[in-house]
């Protein structure tokens, strides 16, 4: 149910905020300013959690922030500040003034083309707010620590279980004339606890997330999960190196596409920094697999109206049947390669990427026997080559069925051939990201074990 | 006498060391043990070049008091991005709400100032050199790379600076404040060769003022030595083969290869995981977790280094703790919180990164004491295995044990020599495994250049790891054949 009093409060504040993006883009101009942009965020929030059923902090989180960037000519300067004073603030566009005199011309410099801007704000329906109240957030927290610690004795200790609630509004502004914000709500409540057996002690977790405090998942699911979670792992072995296929879980399989965005993205690709240079209307991935962008989708995580440089957002077809249709540009990388800027400053926003099994139980089945990986440690990841080497726990699978848990592995390969050899991707999909995808099958990597 | 810190913190936003006083009474009207403030200001600026030119600069301020207040496990905890009266009540009843109110408001010790050598300047940076000559500074590291190397495709060099003031008073009398200053120089370069194309970075720094990267390291500037540092990592990597999959001896390389420590041994020795008895070294004070021969150290009070401090961030000078000696676990690194409910005394490692963070164990440099062995005796042991002197980051889960580091430069070692290159590739351990297999150490001992970023809960900290070479008898290497 949302609060009417904190819904005409955060209007007010988003107002206020607008005045001083407004305020702080004249006096850019005022001081020299060619072109200039900002922007602001004040999001208030709490922060609680609970550990072995007793509470344990509660934190009240209070964060804000304006950044600008002017251009005096062609010569870019930034300047940010946490502190919102208007001393600070004034202080800050000084600074990028000051800034801008002693960089080069960059004729790709510059805010995003008239043409390109926002003209209309869509609804993504961010902003569900609830009273900020910490012991609600305990109860959520309780609940779900205790339904791990009772769900089996192998669960011995924990790690805690977190509520966080956080309210805000993010403006946008530049010197075409645009100002714009919206309001946003985020929740979530996640569980850590340990297992143990007489040899090994594991720990793992469960969460959930939503812009909608009443669509997160029971407590009790969240304890339940993550204590079956943290005892499936227990007593797991290596297994002996060789070649086998991959089937990523569906919490980390957005990683690869991940990695993907990376590569097509214009920051890489005009520094030639990446495994996909000249891809694009080129076979990246298999010819039965797309993915979709959709920008505006109600309530959606990562939903965005428009770019970090106020550009309007839209949805995209980012991979048809294989095949490349766009890069991820923002204004300046955009210009860098001679194209037009795709409103990805910033990131990306909601990627769904197509299916071809139905479940988790399928892809294994088709995987027969190989490696279900459930976790990836480390960052042995080369954007440039694509080289991919990473720690993994998981577990074994013979005959399309789970035998038992594994770790202290790697699996290596490159990401070019990994992301071509996708054979599989199931339909549990993964909601709880900016990639929504589920498992994915990778038709061979090479690990090293025993 | 008032200090410059007290002056910036409290005198120029209008608070009185009264008020400080009565706001640490307000959170005492509550079942709380301790409390405390923490102020600070901060200033942050990077310089970027990039095709050549300077691409971008940017300047960033903070300021801002963060508010804790404990009781027995509990921590209750606000701050403010505004530093005055209101907004530090506003603070103090909202953290004070972890506990109930009591009848008898609790005494506060008197405020004692803690006095403690200075490790590193108290001098801003940022204003220590011109921006011109900053500018200087990134335009002959790019000149002195492209006259280096014609297949330079791509030459990205940056500099770094912060200072920062930090005021921490708390209920235990305790009343400290700290100027730090930190500076970091990044170069990055990427070479094309045939259809290969390889990246190579280096970066050095520490608590020094930016002339720090003009001094002469051996006939050089110490910025060309960076330099040269990276062009050497991309034209061995535009070599490299692929890398071995499976168990095998490793060497690895004085310096930041100490990488290893952080993630196999440091953070599962921090004090709130073994309080909480979630780490794989939890209740094991006394016994033997590494090779004899093994000393860890973390060492908050090296010189200038990254990684250190004069006091913590909650106001305790920082200390030299032996964490494993001879193999044998000595004991955890602890802030205030967690010593006082495990019954030990702080070691001087509560930091936080920053007033709206709340402080929690960390390590400052954390490092191996050298051994005998010259490297080049270490590698000569080896038939088959890997030689890895530089690499990426790493991480750890404390509970199993299991951490991975991953190599940015690597070679074969075949017939006890180092032979040819391999691709960047994921080792992957256990921790008091590996520290168990740790078979020879070098007589080398260094410390890392200066630019370790340790994240724990979503908090990053700057950090030193260091270690001599060594050989680690079995470790399992993550490449692809």
């Amino acid at each position: 149910m949302d609060s009417e009093t904190d819904i005409m409060q955060t209007k007010q504040q988003l107002e206020d905020i607008k005045q001083v993006v407004s305020d702080v883009l004249a006096m850019a101009k005022a001081q020299g300013a060619t072109e200039a942009e900002a922007s602001m965020s004040k999001v208030q929030g709490i922060a609680v959690s609970a550990r072995m059923q007793e509470v344990e902090n509660i934190e009240f989180t209070n964060d804000g922030g304006l950044g600008i960037a002017v251009y005096v000519g062609r010569h870019k300067g930034s300047a940010s500040t946490a502190d919102l004073s208007p001393a600070a603030l004034s202080l800050t566009v000084q600074k990028a003034i000051e800034i801008a005199k002693h960089t080069g011309e960059d004729d790709c410099n510059g805010i995003a083309d008239a043409e390109q801007i926002a003209t209309y704000i869509p609804d993504c329906d961010l902003y569900h707010p609830i009273e900020l109240d910490t012991e609600l957030g305990l109860s959520y927290a309780l609940a779900a620590e205790k339904a791990a610690l009772d769900s089996s004795d192998k669960i011995t200790n924990s790690d805690g279980a977190s509520y966080n609630a956080n309210v805000g509004c993010r403006v946008y502004g530049n010197s075409h004339g645009l100002i714009a914000g919206y309001p946003s709500t985020r929740y979530n409540l996640s569980c850590v606890v340990l297992s143990q057996s007489e040899q090994d002690m594991q720990r793992d977790y469960a969460y959930s997330v939503s812009r909608v405090s009443t669509e997160l998942s029971a407590p009790e699911a969240i304890g339940q999960e993550a204590a079956k979670n943290a005892i499936d792992r227990l007593d797991a072995r290596k297994i002996n190196t060789g070649k086998y296929p991959v089937v990523f879980d569906r919490q980390i399989a957005s990683s690869l596409f991940g990695h993907f965005v990376g590569a097509i993205s214009g920051g890489s690709l005009y520094r030639k920094s990446s495994f996909l240079l000249d891809s694009i209307q080129t076979q990246v991935l298999p010819e039965w697999l797309s993915i979709a962008e959709k920008p505006h989708v109600k309530r959606a995580l990562a939903s965005s109206p428009f770019d970090n440089e106020g550009v309007q957002t839209k949805d995209m077809q980012i991979v048809q049947d294989g095949v490349l249709q766009h890069y991820l540009l923002t204004s300046y990388s955009a210009r860098k390669m001679g194209l037009t800027t795709t409103g990805h400053a910033g990131g990306i926003h909601n990627w769904y990427v197509s299916t071809n099994a139905p479940d988790q139980a399928a892809l294994l089945q088709q995987m027969g026997t190989g490696l279900l990986v459930t976790e990836l440690m480390g960052q042995g990841v080369n954007g440039v080559t694509g080289d991919y080497s990473r720690g993994a726990a998981g577990f074994w699978v013979e005959n399309g069925i789970i035998q038992y848990p594994v770790h202290e592995i790697t699996i290596a390969g490159n990401l070019k051939t990994m992301l071509k050899n996708i054979t599989a991707v199931a339909n549990d999909i993964e909601a709880r990201g900016s990639i929504q995808t589920g498992s994915v099958l990778i038709s061979e990597m090479q690990i090293a074990g025993n | 006498m008032t200090s410059s810190v007290q002056a910036n913190l409290l005198d120029a936003s209008g608070l009185s060391i009264a008020q400080v006083n009565d706001t640490l009474g307000l959170l005492c009207t509550h079942d709380v043990n301790y409390a405390d403030l923490y102020f600070q200001s901060s200033q942050h600026e990077t310089w970027v070049l990039e095709d050549g030119i300077i691409k971008n600069g940017s300047y960033n301020i903070e300021r801002g008091v963060g508010v804790r207040a404990i009781s027995g496990e509990k921590t209750g905890f606000a701050y403010s991005d505004d530093i005055n009266i209101t907004a530090l009540h506003d603070a103090a009843k909202a953290a004070r709400s972890i506990a109930p109110a009591v009848n008898v408001t609790q005494a506060i010790t008197p405020f004692a100032t803690v006095h403690a050598d200075a490790k590193y300047m108290s001098d801003n940076p940022l204003l220590q050199m011109q921006d011109a000559e900053k500018i200087a500074l990134l335009k002959s590291t790019d000149k002195y790379i492209r006259e280096q190397a014609a297949n330079a495709s791509q030459v990205s060099v940056s500099i770094t600076g912060v200072y920062e003031e930090i005021l921490v008073a708390a209920t235990d009398g305790t009343f400290a404040t700290d100027q730090r200053p930190l500076i970091r120089l990044n170069v990055s370069v990427l070479l094309e060769e045939g259809d290969r194309r390889e990246r190579g970075g280096s970066g050095a720094g520490g608590r020094y003022a930016y002339d720090y990267f003009l001094s002469d390291d051996n006939g050089k500037p110490f910025y060309e030595r960076l330099a040269d540092e990276a062009l050497h990592m991309a034209r061995i990597n535009l070599q490299a083969i692929d890398a071995p999959a499976g168990n095998m001896p490793v060497v690895l390389g004085n310096g930041w290869p100490g990488v290893l420590l952080h993630e196999a041994v440091g953070h599962g020795l921090e004090g709130d995981f073994n309080r909480k008895g979630s780490s794989t070294f939890s209740g094991k004070i006394g016994q033997q977790v590494a090779a004899k021969g093994v000393t860890v150290v973390d060492d908050g009070t090296m010189f200038d280094r990254r990684g250190s401090m004069t006091i913590d961030d909650e106001g305790t000078p920082s200390q030299y703790n032996v964490l494993i000696e001879d193999g044998i676990l000595q004991g955890y690194m602890q802030d205030k919180h967690n010593a006082a409910l495990m019954g030990v005394a702080p070691t001087g490692n509560g930091r936080r990164e920053s007033y709206a963070h709340l402080p929690m164990p960390r390590m400052t440099n954390t490092y191996m004491l050298g051994g005998e062995h010259t490297q080049a005796d270490i590698i000569s042991t080896i038939k088959l295995g890997v030689f890895a002197p530089n690499f990426g980051g790493g991480q750890v889960d404390i509970t199993s044990g299991k951490f991975v580091f991953s190599t940015s430069e690597a070679y074969l070692i075949e017939e006890g020599k180092i032979s040819t290159p391999i691709k960047g590739a994921t080792l992957i351990g256990n921790g008091p495994d590996v520290m168990g297999k740790i078979s020879m150490i070098g007589n080398d001992l260094a410390l890392d250049k200066g630019v370790g970023v340790c994240g724990k809960d979503g908090q990053s900290v700057p950090v030193g790891v260091g270690q001599p070479s060594l050989k680690v008898d079995e470790i399992t290497v993550g490449g692809t054949q």
